[in-house]
């Protein structure tokens, strides 16, 4: 089994800044991800922050189970041990069903552009942009950059509700209109969401319809907390609880950007860095922080409207791993009880999709996250050894709380 | 460029693309049958909805949007 003095969990700009951080020590520093390249989405196979070179690099790098010590058990790499972690794993779209939502060519707008980062030409491309958020306008910039051409972009939250984000954060002011202006001439339309789509036709809430090759759609950011929780960590309000240190509740355990609350790229790289310190016993230098006033403000400028959550018909796949409808899934009383009766969430997503759906749709609680985090093959648990004696319980006790 | 192979005919793919970006490229919509039969192409394109399944020479259930394409590389979509 390899060791090293801290592991870093996740490759985008929190983990790399924290891996540089953690280099400076001179202590022994392992990254991992599951991309094949570092950089996260946002730095997409453009990583600005480059991986050190004291710093073990593991891509396309599968960790499915944590366990306190800590032991990392990872594909395809085995069993991996550090003594601190540092869980820089970042946040993906939340998306919510309407007819039609399973249909290709309807894929998540930071997909998109996930995808044009890694090779997929969008020259001519006819684009809709839909959901909610600052990302849809990013998204758009970037698309129209490489030559899509943009055909609209549905923001669900009223202009009444943006404003005010504005107005109380002026320093954001220049940046959201250098973004429209790489956006002139194309239409955004405020307090529209699609309400269906069928072969390349989408029907929005006020009426239009629009065709285009892809709809490209994302109703916000959700963190990825699975790796925290399954350590036992603090959560508060859905996000990772941390100290001014990035410390999570439990003991060495770190965590930086988005899992400790959606801010975005600088507040990814400040905490990425006081995590690297912190974790490898530097001296941390405490900023009184400011982004926690706007990353309140911005979730309540895009808080989703209820009508998004009304969209699906009886028929509209819910759970896209196993196909279950909405039909099957609402008459349900709470997640467990739909897993058991319908299968939703059983499959090889694990829930990640249709989890935060029953949520949103139905006020369900999502269950405590479980080993595998991922679906792996049976002999790769099979080679992961297995603490006995009362260790084990840790996975039945103590997540009862989060979330 | 790199040549692959895509359900046995050739495609041609920018280096570095993934075989998410280079099958979508190609004009294949459908990834996988979901288990109803409906097609499914990728939705995160980030590792996560597991949308991408396609057989990667001879390997079932790859990642598209999580795998480079090489030289060669055979792939199976429906």
């Amino acid at each position: 089994m390899t060791a090293f003095d801290v592991a870093i969990l996740g490759a985008g700009p929190a983990g790399l800044s924290a891996a540089r951080a953690a280099a400076r020590s001179g202590k022994s520093v392992v990254l991992l991800d599951d991309n094949p390249a570092a950089g996260g989405q946002i730095w997409r196979g453009n990583a600005r922050i480059a991986v050190p070179s004291e710093v073990r690099f593991l891509s396309a790098t599968r960790v499915f189970d944590l366990r306190p010590g800590f032991e990392i058990a990872c594909l395809p790499h085995g069993t991996i041990r550090a003594h601190k972690l540092i869980l820089a794993t970042g946040a993906r779209e939340l998306f919510l069903p309407f007819p039609g939502w399973t249909q290709p060519g309807v894929l998540g707008a930071g997909a998109l552009q996930a995808l044009a980062k890694s090779g997929l030409p969008v020259k001519g491309a006819r684009v809709l942009v839909a959901g909610s958020g600052p990302l849809l306008l990013a998204v758009a910039a970037a698309l129209r950059a490489r030559g899509a051409r943009i055909v609209g972009i549905a923001e669900q939250s009223p202009f009444s509700r943006i404003l005010p984000l504005f107005q109380r954060h002026p320093s954001k002011l220049p940046e959201a209109l250098a973004l429209r202006a790489r956006l002139l001439g194309v239409r955004y339309w405020t307090g529209v969401w699609p309400v269906r789509h069928e072969d390349g036709q989408t029907q929005l809430s006020n009426g239009k319809r629009i065709s285009s090759d892809y709809l490209a759609c994302g109703f916000g950011l959700l963190p990825n907390t699975e790796a925290a929780q399954l350590l036992g960590c603090r959560m508060d309000d859905g996000f990772v609880a941390v100290d001014s240190r990035q410390q999570t509740s439990v003991e060495g355990v770190y965590c930086a950007g988005e899992p400790t609350g959606i801010g975005g790229l600088k507040k990814a790289l400040e905490e990425g860095e006081r995590a690297g310190a912190a974790a490898t016993g530097q001296p941390v230098a405490i900023r009184r922080s400011h982004t926690g006033g706007f990353v309140r403000d911005l979730a309540a400028a895009f808080a989703i409207r209820p009508q998004l959550y009304d969209l699906a018909g009886p028929d509209t796949i819910l759970c896209r791993c196993e196909d279950v409808p909405y039909s099957a899934m609402a008459p349900m009383r709470e997640w467990r009880n739909a897993k058991l009766q319908t299968r939703c969430g059983m499959g090889p997503c694990q829930g990640r999709i249709c989890g935060p759906i029953g949520a949103h749709l139905f006020g369900w609680k999502p269950d405590g996250v479980r080993p595998p985090l991922f679906p792996v093959p049976a002999e790769a648990l099979a080679r992961v050894e297995t603490p006995p004696g009362p260790e084990n319980d840790r996975l039945d006790t103590g997540h009862s709380s989060n979330r | 460029m790199l040549k692959i192979l895509v359900n046995n005919a050739v495609v041609h793919v920018p280096a570095n693309a993934t075989v998410a970006a280079a099958l979508l490229h190609a004009g294949t919509a459908g990834f996988r049958r979901s288990v109803t039969g409906a097609p499914r192409g990728p939705l995160c394109a980030m590792g996560v909805c597991m949308e991408c399944r396609v057989t990667i020479d001879g390997q079932p259930h790859q990642l598209a949007c999580q795998t480079f394409c090489r030289e060669g590389m055979e792939i199976t979509a429906p």
